[in-house]
């Protein structure tokens, strides 16, 4: 047969029968209603995040708005903003604004280690580099989260890997000098807020990353030539293109990272000071103590946090250039 | 007597852009080899070539965006090797437009001077004055993802022009842009450079782009410059094959025909208005049949076969043509005949 022939079309059918069966008919149903196969498919998570995840998070603030009678220990479930009142009392208040301050240092120090490396792995990785990219940053995210904090812990305690390798240095003085400064100091790295603050931006690196790789992935490369061919230097190039549009990826990180450590009760109880988190205070509180409402209460701290967070970023113009 | 002579004569010759043996080399690919070049002061140049002939590759040479690998390169007798882009007084018209997306028009068209740190009420009112030279007056407050192709274009152009550029290098500025539009951007870029007598040096794979033009046209191929000249120089005495292939459709004759037909045996191009169609009466001019006719709007074109080889003729319109099929006789003066180097 000649390309001809075979190309010719056969005869007298321009419309072809149904392929019949359930999935045929199906077929030609959704291809005419598509918003029927669209509701049918965002059905089941809608009701997931409306009734389970809202829900459940309504119920927890309902839950703040009650009260616990210091007497007999039970809740009493009257509205009231006692519980809210509580939290302003100096114990309290001491623990969220530790909290707040950590979420906002790990914040920025994941961000300053991470743009190099999303630049490198969106800039310049390519194929087999860009694999080993991905899997340098996501193996660690493989393993137990309880093992690589442990495995920190030795790491950062007073007969650890760290120690030895800064005495065989001679660079002792450099850790003793700064674990005898009040606040950030301690007895060893380990049991120091210095040692929390490591993990946390350990832990918590390749959810700035990867945001930053995604938001630097879709600026084209002219955009950077454009700016040098138009005077600016590579700082300046940084600063009023490259930065600006990378920013709503570097906002991104910086609500999982900052959210995190909000939230996190492990890791500061494995490493760090006995100092109490909002997570810690929040596991005491609705475990042992089994006061409800201050727990919920405690977990309302973060929302607001990340709402003003949200919305000064916005102000800033963080999504101007989604 | 002579030294004096040659001193003012060089002041005069001061080149714009000069090349000096200049390859650029990825690797095992030579994107640019060996390539010499003199770009004239004032000049509008077009580099003209199918993709991957160098031409993009020479543009960002003179950007600063790439360095060479082997040669050296002047601009305006400045020796250009090893300074980055952002210490070049040349400026670039991307094909993408390349317009920073988060700042609106005047901030693009302002971001030259504002990194060079000219205060904020001079540059904003030399970008208003670069947007009323492109016709864009009063756009300053919109976004680029506001504006059309078209107008895109005359940002990216007025971006450039804001700095006062020694060289304008463009590249491809015209590709994305429909048939009117490019028309009426040709005119408008042409007039621009006249006016502002800037060197233009741009980059197009578009011949008919490039002879309309520009000053002087250099044909690119395979890393080399195959041809540098005037439009009608390369149009009418295309120095090879492929450069008479790619320049218009010029019909390239091999060796073996042009001696059948009573020339020297070298391959040889004939322009398709240069050929007479005649009636097919025996011994007279070369037989030929024809294959298939189209029409062009003011022209005809006629493809026929003569002696294995399918020449394009073109014919104005109005005359009669001969049907598909047709045996026809060919005629052309010999001196229409354009004897070449060799193929390359």
């Amino acid at each position: 047969m000649s390309a001809e022939a075979m190309l010719r079309p056969a005869p007298a059918v321009a419309i072809l029968p149904s392929r019949g069966g359930i999935v045929g008919a199906l077929s030609d149903l959704f291809w005419r209603k598509p918003g029927l196969l669209l509701f049918l498919m965002l059905a089941p998570p809608v009701l997931w995040l409306g009734i389970v995840y809202l829900g459940s998070l309504l119920a927890l603030l309902l839950q703040s708005f009650f009260s616990i009678d210091e007497f007999s220990g039970l809740i009493n479930r009257e509205l009231t903003l006692k519980t809210y009142g509580e939290l302003f009392l100096p114990a309290n208040l001491d623990i969220i604004i530790r909290t707040v301050t950590m979420a906002a240092i790990v914040t920025i120090a994941s961000a300053i280690i991470a743009f190099p490396i999303a630049y490198y792995a969106a800039r310049y990785a390519r194929g087999k580099w860009k694999a080993l990219f991905y899997l340098g940053i996501m193996l660690p995210l493989w393993s137990s989260y309880l093992v690589k904090i442990y495995a920190w812990k030795l790491i950062l305690a007073k007969e650890g890997i760290l120690t030895w390798l800064f005495e065989k240095l001679h660079l002792m003085w450099l850790i003793d000098a700064w674990l005898s400064i009040p606040v950030v100091g301690g007895n060893s790295l380990s049991v120091s807020a210095t040692g929390t603050f490591i993990v946390f931006v350990y832990v918590w690196l390749p959810f700035m990353v990867l945001p930053i790789q995604a938001a630097l992935e879709r600026v084209p490369g002219s955009l950077i030539e454009a700016s040098s061919d138009l005077g600016a230097s590579p700082a300046q190039t940084f600063r009023n293109v490259l930065f600006p549009l990378a920013l709503p990826g570097v906002v991104a990180g910086s609500i999982f990272t900052f959210s995190l450590t909000l939230g996190d009760y492990i890791i500061p109880q494995i490493i760090g000071t006995s100092r109490l988190f909002i997570g810690q205070a929040v596991y005491a509180h609705q475990g042992t103590a089994g006061n409800i409402p201050l727990a919920a209460a405690f977990t309302v701290v973060p929302i607001v946090v990340m709402g003003f967070y949200l919305w000064g970023a916005k102000r800033m113009g963080a999504f101007d250039a989604l | 007597m002579t030294e004096a002579r040659l001193s003012t004569a060089s002041n005069q010759m001061t080149i714009a852009v000069s090349f000096r043996q200049v390859s650029r080399h990825f690797g095992s690919v030579k994107a640019v080899d060996a390539v010499d070049l003199d770009i004239r002061p004032g000049e509008f140049f077009a580099m003209l070539g199918p993709s991957g002939s160098g031409k993009t590759t020479c543009l960002r040479l003179i950007a600063g965006f790439e360095q060479p690998t082997a040669g050296s390169i002047e601009i305006f007798g400045s020796q250009a090797d090893g300074v980055p882009p952002y210490r070049r007084n040349v400026n670039t018209v991307f094909q993408d437009y390349a317009l920073f997306p988060h700042l609106n028009v005047l901030d693009n068209v302002a971001y030259g001077p504002m990194v060079r740190g000219v205060g904020r009420a001079e540059r904003a009112s030399a970008a208003e004055e670069a947007l009323r030279l492109v016709q864009l007056p009063g756009y300053g407050g919109r976004r680029p993802g506001q504006l059309s192709g078209g107008q895109r274009q005359r940002v990216a152009l007025a971006r450039a022009l804001v700095n006062k550029p020694k060289v304008l290098l463009l590249d491809e500025p015209l590709g994305a842009l429909d048939l009117k539009l490019r028309e009426n951007m040709q005119e408008e870029l042409k007039s621009l450079q006249k006016a502002l007598g800037i060197t233009f040096v741009f980059v197009t794979h578009d011949q008919g782009e490039a002879l309309s033009m520009a000053d002087r046209v250099a044909v690119f191929h395979e890393g080399r410059i195959r041809q540098i000249g005037t439009p009608q120089e390369i149009y009418e005495r295309p120095r090879s094959r492929f450069v008479a292939d790619f320049v218009g459709s010029s019909n390239v004759l091999p060796p073996d025909f042009v001696k059948l037909h009573g020339g020297q045996p070298r391959w040889a191009s004939l322009r398709p208005e240069k050929i007479r169609i005649g009636n097919g009466e025996a011994g007279q001019g070369v037989a030929g049949s024809v294959l298939s006719r189209s029409f062009l709007g003011a022209t005809n074109r006629v493809t026929v076969e003569a002696d294995g080889l399918r020449l394009q003729i073109v014919t104005p319109a109005g005359q009669p043509l001969p049907d598909d099929g047709a045996t026809v006789s060919l005629h052309w003066l010999p001196s229409d005949l354009h004897l070449m180097e060799g193929p390359q």
